[in-house]
């Protein structure tokens, strides 16, 4: 009797353990999770919150974590917009970094004009980004047609962007580094009494309009139908072209925030050095987020915890105190671990056989 | 064993299985010499089996082949065994280099020369073109070439090679009746040098044109080898049908014949003509009837279904549905007029794999419904759970993958998603392919019911016995073309097969 209950008591287990493990967010999760957790034994203070002031004597929050969530903001941003784009066109969009110069570029000529070191803002904040923006989906736009009308492949298509985009962007600028006054840095920094940095709030927000975006309309069934099958969806009506189209002006969009909190961070844009290669932990962000880079069924959670995986990580190695030049090569070998993890092979080993027979073990002929 | 004096080829008791299949039993192949011999046979038949085991692709599990000049059965262990031994194919899609020139296409990878002398080549290449009538500039790009050339160049570049036996895999699909006449006549050039051509096709009037002989495949076993002058067109179908002419009386036609004088038409096609390559076809169904469209394998069945849905760009013609004039530039047009469509391939054109059942049902709906409408997910989970209970769909739950579910069960939820639009005019292309039989029955007995609550339903099937016991008018279509209308008492299989073998177009009616 008692064998008999005991069997069904670590069966019960072993089902909860298997659907905890099989849940589609378990592995970005616990990820990001042991990545804190490390953090937290090399510093000890690592989730520590404390208020400070900043110079011009205004209460900010201070912390590893504050920090952690304010320069993932642009890293958020963009994965949310590369989840779309990867799921729709089973590719990805490398020329995010570049785009971003671009948006820079207009966003500080447009505050600036002709001049190094204006004194006051030559047009509003509101046009500047409503303007950078634009700038963005256009660059989208761009790419979604390369893409969707004559399908090239998004890695080609997208590389034109990425190959002039810092130029075009200092060009927009006139060939000029101008410097925008300092009241320009409330997006990029802190809005004075209010000590949550702003990124962090506009992050929440992006985040927010996203779900209920994904909620409220059609947009993720129609970019997970077209990415898995578009012959398909064709002939349910849709239009697989259209619906790529749209997934890089989404894109696009994501850039021109992104660009815009940038460009409010320093108040300056050096298009050369802006986001150097952030594309690449953005399409990182989105695959430790458990989504095929291949297209199809995309997981935007994962994505979004993916990119606050990666901030979290080059924010470890730099209060490891990594020189900066090896920084690269420490989290390339984390990361080659965290994919090989999520790979097919390596997940049925551990969810299916290991965990559930492991489990069950001398309790019969469980089988999986 | 005896010999003929000119057989190239004999292949003698081939079998081949798959796991599960057993793909070839027991045929016989033989060629001779000049000849063209015609293999046919419908789906599943074995056609490309057998010609993938005369060129090494697969192994043979038994039997043996002969060829002309070596004493002992020859093994072929891969495609260029076979081409040293003289066996060469051209298939439908050209496997040369696109990117290269003509001349370089009918060389390349036969000399081991580490240097090439181009005017050399060039001259060559002009030599065997001109000797086989191809016009085509050996220093051309062979992307810039028409398909019909690109093939010609194959073809050449496998003459060139000697090769004894040539084989031609639905080599005319995608050429129009000119360069099919050009093919024709290099074919027929090939045959005087004495080459045996192996012409695999579905085009019953092009093996009339140019082949000598024909062997006819069916599941996998010879069914026999005729000569083209002894074989009338119609027991060529029947024998690739499988079907006894004159022996077919009993079957019962349980389907109504309709009256099309008071029935309300929901399709009027006039000379509609899509890119698929069919040919201008008139068409009309009227509501509650189930029509159907007969034909073999290739004979453009889908292709008329798919340009009333509007799934090929539509060239030329007119269609009305429900009495109005409309252009179906796209399938969600057709949705919006009320004409659904399921369609022949499910796994590429069907299902959405990795979506679950509740979405792969709620598709077309939610599409037709709109981008800023989606349905709650309640409603969603009641659509799904109404269809799944209506139509028995066999899954663990709503929000199973679709591919996780057998065949039969994902065409179902296929057939859901389009009911669930409540279409006036429902096309079902090959509805109960790979179905196991319990399922098609209830598809069959679900089609009557639909068309008797007043839906208008096309059904296509490969199966003959099928589309007799739902349809109550067949459109009867051979070589892209409609050669015929059989309704009521005419709907017998023989009819059908005479109607495919010597049916008139309808094209050619008009002139």
């Amino acid at each position: 009797m008692s064998k008999n209950s005991n069997k069904q008591g670590s069966k019960a287990f072993a089902a909860a353990i298997k659907n905890v493990v099989r849940h589609r967010l378990f592995i970005p999760i616990a990820f990001l999770a042991i990545l804190i957790l490390l953090n937290v034994f090399i510093n000890p203070g690592f989730l520590r919150i404390s208020m400070g002031r900043d110079s011009a004597g205004n209460p900010v929050l201070i912390g590893n974590l504050i920090n952690i969530l304010n320069n993932a903001t642009e890293l958020v941003i963009l994965a949310i917009g590369m989840t779309l784009v990867t799921a729709a066109s089973k590719g990805q969009d490398i020329s995010v970094g570049a785009n971003i110069a671009i948006v820079g570029g207009v966003i500080m000529r447009l505050l600036c004009g002709n001049e190094t070191q204006p004194t006051q803002l030559h047009a509003p904040v509101i046009v500047a980004f409503l303007l950078g923006c634009l700038a963005g989906m256009l660059c989208g736009a761009f790419n979604g047609i390369l893409v969707a009308r004559f399908n090239i492949q998004p890695m080609i298509a997208t590389l034109i962007l990425f190959t002039a985009g810092r130029s075009i962007g200092s060009m927009v600028m006139g060939g000029l580094k101008p410097k925008a006054v300092s009241s320009f840095g409330i997006y990029g920094n802190f809005i004075p009494g209010f000590p949550v940095p702003t990124p962090i709030i506009i992050t929440l927000v992006v985040i927010i309009i996203t779900f209920i975006a994904l909620k409220r309309t059609n947009l993720g069934l129609y970019t997970r139908a077209v990415g898995i099958n578009d012959k398909a969806s064709r002939l349910n009506g849709l239009n697989p072209a259209l619906v790529k189209f749209i997934t890089f002006v989404i894109m696009g969009l994501c850039v021109g925030v992104a660009g815009f909190i940038q460009s409010s961070r320093v108040q300056t844009v050096n298009p050369y050095t802006i986001v150097p290669s952030i594309e690449m932990d953005v399409i990182l962000a989105v695959a430790l987020g458990g989504n095929s880079l291949s297209g199809g069924k995309f997981n935007m959670a994962g994505s979004v915890i993916g990119a606050y995986t990666i901030q979290t990580l080059t924010s470890m190695l730099t209060t490891l105190n990594v020189n900066t030049n090896a920084v690269p090569v420490f989290k390339a070998a984390i990361i080659i671990v965290l994919v090989i993890i999520q790979t097919p092979i390596v997940k049925s080993f551990f969810s299916k056989r290991a965990i559930l027979s492991r489990l069950t073990a001398g309790s019969g002929k469980e089988r999986s | 064993m005896t010999y003929m004096q000119d057989t190239v080829l004999k292949m003698n008791g081939i079998c081949k299985s798959f796991p599960g299949v057993r793909a070839l039993q027991n045929v016989d192949f033989t060629l001779c010499e000049g000849e063209i011999h015609a293999l046919m046979g419908e789906n599943g038949a074995g056609k490309s089996t057998l010609i993938k085991v005369l060129t090494g692709v697969y192994t043979k599990d038994a039997g043996e082949i002969y060829l002309k000049g070596n004493n002992k059965p020859v093994h072929i262990k891969s495609p260029e065994e076979a081409q040293k031994l003289g066996i060469s194919t051209v298939y439908q899609e050209i496997n040369l280099c696109p990117n290269l020139t003509v001349a370089e296409n009918l060389f390349i990878g036969r000399s081991n020369n580490l240097f090439v002398n181009w005017k050399e080549m060039n001259k060559k290449a002009e030599q065997v073109l001109t000797g086989l009538g191809i016009q085509a500039k050996p220093t051309k790009q062979l992307s810039a070439c028409s398909i019909a050339v690109q093939q010609m160049v194959a073809i050449a570049r496998a003459v060139d090679m000697d090769c004894k036996v040539l084989i031609l895999d639905e080599p005319t699909s995608s050429l129009d009746d000119q360069e099919v006449a050009k093919l024709f006549k290099l074919m027929r050039e090939l045959k005087s040098r004495g080459v045996g051509i192996i012409f695999v096709t579905h085009f019953l009037d092009q093996v009339y044109e140019v082949c000598d002989k024909i062997t006819v495949l069916r599941g996998g076993e010879l069914v026999g080898e005729y000569q083209v002058k002894d074989l009338p067109k119609v027991e060529l179908v029947a024998k690739m049908l499988g079907k006894e002419l004159g022996d077919l009386a009993s079957i019962h036609n349980e389907a109504q014949s309709a009256d099309d004088k008071k029935k309300e038409a929901v399709i009027e096609a006039e000379g509609l003509q899509s890119v698929s390559g069919i040919k201008p076809f008139n068409f009309t169904a009227y509501k509650g009837e189930v029509t159907g469209f007969a034909g073999l394998l290739g004979s453009g069945r889908s292709e008329c279904v798919r340009a009333i849905f509007g799934a090929d760009r539509v060239i030329k013609g007119r269609l009305k549905i429900k009495g109005e004039p409309v252009h179906v530039s796209s399938p969600i047009k057709a949705m919006k007029k009320g004409v659904g469509y399921l369609s022949e391939d499910r796994k590429r054109d069907g299902i959405i794999g990795d979506l679950s059942v509740r979405e792969n049902i709620i598709l077309a709906l939610q599409v037709m419904k709109g981008f800023f409408r989606p349905f709650s997910k309640a409603q969603a989970q009641a659509f799904a759970d109404e269809y799944i209970k209506l139509l028995d769909i066999k899954t663990a739950s709503a929000d199973t993958p679709v591919n996780a579910l057998s065949g039969g069960n994902q065409q179902k939820v296929i057939l859901a998603r389009w009911l669930l639009t409540h279409p006036d005019y429902l096309i079902l292309d090959e509805p109960t392919r790979g179905i196991d039989i319990g399922t098609k029955v209830e598809i069959q007995k679900l089609v009557l019911k639909l068309a008797s609550e007043g839906m208008s339903i096309t059904f296509i099937s490969s199966e003959i016995e099928e589309m007799l016991r739902t349809c109550s008018r067949l459109i009867v279509m051979r070589d892209l073309n409609v050669v015929g209308e059989l309704k009521g008492e005419d709907m017998t299989q023989d009819k059908i097969m005479y109607t495919i073998a010597g049916g008139v177009s309808q094209n050619e009616q008009k002139q």
